[in-house]
């Protein structure tokens, strides 16, 4: 979070010189404390609550990968790390065995910034959200705008899923919630890209710090409704860069996430991903795979469905929480 | 990036079919690669080791080392099993033995619950059943507000006396829905719940109390194609808290392969009975056991092809056309007409994606250009009425007047006369009571007789002079012998 606090501070700046002065200091701890990164523990399940990990049971890490839904390839590839390095440490006792499965799980998914894009000092920051039908895309921005809104930014949220029925509705309760201004379709089924101009076009003049745009859900094997989705991107950056392009991934989803993963990334160049529903029992193991093949990281999580069930990503958190 | 289920197990299969007679070791291979296949596919790990367990007991038993082709026996167990594990016969929706049938819909957050709820509405208006929603998933924001949008589109009923969003008792609702329709007169009430987790105690707590006050006849347990590994631990925690009878398989449309189904009904023992299968209202199918499982095997999934095609063609407009083969006086004009049927159906892609070896040409599938067809009927469009109803008399002139007129070249004009009048004589041999021989197509499906006018139609179709599809069918025709489909298919009796 390090980047928006810093450009929160010069912001904070630019407001003291118009109104009552005020040190950069105190601001930028208020901003801070309005911040908080919140843990993601919670939302995580152990792989090992009913078996007993150790050296005869390596046999069945496979296994219990793949439950987890790492996917063939990568269970047997962490497998074999561990393993290799089990035997060069001479590790034999069961705590041993976790702490080099965390790091292996850990160092597989560290590579990349997963910090969201909220520095490059051109506002508005355009977020786009994508993802296939039902994964919670809507929730997640719904939590995402009440996040930065409590951080005292300005959000404007754009309606462009005008697929399907009372999608907007549910993105403008969210809105109110939030406190913040949602830009909707003036008419039934109105082109999303228009709307998603329209709401970037509304950011821009009334000076809006983030612009977040909600698309309708889409199966990634629909090329005309991917082609869409090029088109939203190419019509916003008309007026705004796109400094986000989340995917939003369902934790209960297997090894199709994957091919969701690559299916939007060509489409639309996606910048991060949103892990959703990871208060069930879903591992969500498949992000692995998707950061090793496709070197998108994970950047938030979604934990439930209240507003503050929600927290960035942390390598860490997820990997000590599967092996404890 | 790996194929299909069906790829995978295609692939398998090819090495065993040349093979007179099987060993262990050949066995042992093959179920390596089918674990692995299922396991890709989203099958629960516990699933697999069961199902490839089955096959290897019954592979090793005498069933195989006696037959004649011990490699189409393998693939028969294999179907067999699966349509074991999907439910074997295609079960129907159960009748409530006083009316209003009450069905409850059940399942995670964003299964695709309300929309479902919208589609069996639709459905069931269709078998002459006057249903009534019922919104009682007042959780999610606004899940209310869609289903009354999703009512008032399919002209059903919405009972929605809570505006939801964390407002309301959805146990209250639920049950004075069913009063609401025993006075309105509804034969079948449907109840959209809010999704949850099966971990959820608090929820699915809830959802035995809405059970409790309704009694379905039906609880739904709606879970979508894409599920993973948790699909069991799922399952389990919704058969446990609420009592499911059936599933419903939703996001079909999608390339995930599925493995979901195969998990929970091997868990709960349940059938699957409904499939959704795109953004559509109508895009709602039962669920046919046997189909998913050739779907798996990549045996396309002809049948429900055929169907759609038969809801597509109107009656009226099929006797004449059958009229026409039988005289022989199939045009250009025909031809047009049969694409836009055709159109009507769908996307094209969807429907060739359910043709028997189209995992070989998923490749060619996804450079599939729709837009070839527009091609195709802007040269028919350029043709005179004559020429249209008597493509002999298309001489070099008029040809290049077509081509300039339609904006292709004449070699594009020449590719489709030549098609066509293959098509046309393909269709000849149809209407005479033949088998046409198409390439990637099980021997077996050219005998079903009621059915195999619609199908065949499709076939014209897909012969439309598009240069993709030209490719496929001309790869099809390169592979033709070697497609797993091709084979295998009479073996299972697709077409009984």
């Amino acid at each position: 979070m390090s980047n928006i606090f810093f450009w929160r501070k010069k912001r904070e700046e630019e407001k003291a010189e118009q109104s009552q002065p005020d040190s950069a200091s105190d601001a930028q701890s208020l901003v801070a404390a309005e911040l908080p990164r919140r843990s993601s523990r919670a939302g995580i399940r152990s792989l090992f609550s009913r078996i007993k990990f150790d050296l005869e049971s390596l046999e069945q890490l496979e296994e219990i990968l793949i439950q987890a839904d790492f996917g063939v390839t990568t269970a047997e590839a962490i497998v074999t790390e561990v393993k290799k390095i089990a035997k060069a440490q001479g590790a034999k006792s069961e705590s041993d065995l976790k702490n080099i499965l965390a790091a292996v799980i850990r160092d597989k998914l560290a590579t990349g910034n997963r910090e969201l894009n909220l520095s490059s000092g051109k506002l508005p920051y355009v977020i786009l959200v994508v993802g296939v039908n039902g994964v919670g895309k809507t929730t997640t921005i719904g939590k995402l705008a009440t996040w930065l809104t409590q951080g005292n930014l300005k959000v404007v949220l754009g309606a462009a899923d005008t697929f399907r029925a009372a999608a907007v509705d549910q993105l403008s309760t969210w809105a109110k919630t939030a406190g913040v201004n949602l830009v909707g379709p003036s008419s039934e089924g109105q082109d999303p890209a228009s709307v998603a101009f329209q709401a970037v076009e509304y950011g821009v003049k009334n000076q809006a710090d983030v612009v977040i745009i909600d698309t309708a859900g889409r199966l990634q094997n629909k090329t005309d409704l991917m082609d869409e989705l090029s088109k939203i991107r190419r019509v916003i950056e008309k007026q705004a860069e796109i400094a986000e392009v989340l995917l939003v991934l369902d934790a209960t989803t297997g090894q199709n996430g994957l091919v969701q993963a690559k299916a939007f990334s060509e489409a639309i160049a996606v910048t991060g991903i949103a892990l959703t529903k990871l208060d069930g029992s879903a591992k969500g193991g498949i992000v692995v795979a998707i950061q090793n093949e496709l070197a998108i990281p994970i950047k938030l999580v979604g934990t439930g469905e209240g507003v503050e069930d929600f927290a960035f990503f942390d390598p860490e958190e997820f990997a000590s929480g599967l092996v404890a | 990036m790996f194929g299909n289920l069906s790829d995978r197990l295609a692939e398998t299969f090819k090495s065993l079919r040349g093979k007179g007679r099987l060993s262990a070791a050949d066995i042992d291979g093959t179920l390596r690669e089918i674990r692995k296949a299922l396991l890709e596919a989203d099958v629960a790990l516990e699933v697999v080791k069961n199902f490839v367990g089955a096959i290897r007991e019954r592979a090793l038993g005498d069933e195989v080392s006696t037959s004649l082709n011990p490699a189409q026996q393998v693939v028969q167990i294999v179907n067999d099993e699966l349509v074991k594990i999907l439910g074997g016969e295609a079960r129907k929706l159960r009748n409530g033995k006083v009316s209003p049938t009450v069905i409850m819909l059940a399942g995670l957050q964003g299964s695709g619950k309300t929309t479902l709820a919208g589609k069996l509405a639709k459905w069931l208006k269709t078998q002459g059943e006057n249903p009534l929603l019922v919104a009682a998933d007042l959780q999610r924001p606004n899940a209310v507000d869609q289903l009354k949008v999703l009512g008032q589109k399919v002209s059903v009923e919405v009972y929605s006396p809570e505006v939801g969003s964390g407002v309301g008792d959805p146990v209250k609702v639920a049950k004075d829905s069913i009063a609401h329709a025993r006075s309105k007169g509804n034969t079948v009430v449907i109840v959209d719940t809010a999704g949850r987790l099966g971990v959820d105690q608090e929820m699915m707590q809830q959802a035995k109390k809405i059970r409790d006050a309704i009694k379905p006849d039906e609880t739904l347990f709606v879970i979508d194609a894409m599920l993973g590994q948790d699909a069991v631990n799922v399952a389990k925690a919704f058969e446990d808290g609420v009592g499911i009878t059936a599933v419903v398989l939703t996001k079909l449309d999608g390339d995930a392969r599925g493995g979901a189904a195969l998990s929970v009904a091997s868990v709960t023992g349940k059938p699957i009975i409904f499939s959704s299968t795109g953004e559509g209202l109508d895009a709602f199918e039962p669920f046919y056991p046997d189909r998913m499982a050739s779907r798996i095997l990549d045996m396309g999934d002809i049948l429900t092809l055929i169907e759609q095609a038969q809801k597509q063609f109107d009656e009226k407009s099929a006797l004449e056309m059958a009229e026409k083969l039988a005289k022989e006086s199939f045009t250009l004009e025909d031809f047009l007409d049969q694409m836009q049927q055709l159109r009507k159906m769908g996307s094209l892609k969807s429907m060739l994606a359910m043709m028997p070896g189209a995992g070989q040409m998923r490749a060619q599938l996804d450079n599939l250009d729709e837009k070839d067809i527009d091609r195709t009927e802007a040269i028919i469009r350029s043709m005179t009425p004559v020429e249209r109803n008597n493509p002999k008399v298309l001489n070099g002139s008029r040809r290049t007047r077509i081509a300039r007129g339609s904006g292709m070249s004449v070699t594009d004009v020449n590719s489709l006369v030549n098609r066509f009048e293959q098509a046309a004589k393909m269709m000849k041999t149809v209407a005479k009571g033949g088998t046409p021989q198409i390439p990637g197509m099980p021997a077996g499906i050219g005998s079903v007789v009621p059915r195999k006018k619609a199908k065949d139609k499709k076939k014209s179709g897909s012969k439309s002079g598009n240069p993709a599809k030209r490719a496929l069918q001309e790869q099809a025709n390169r592979d033709g012998g070697s497609l797993p489909t091709s084979g295998a298919g009479s073996a299972f009796g697709i077409g009984n």
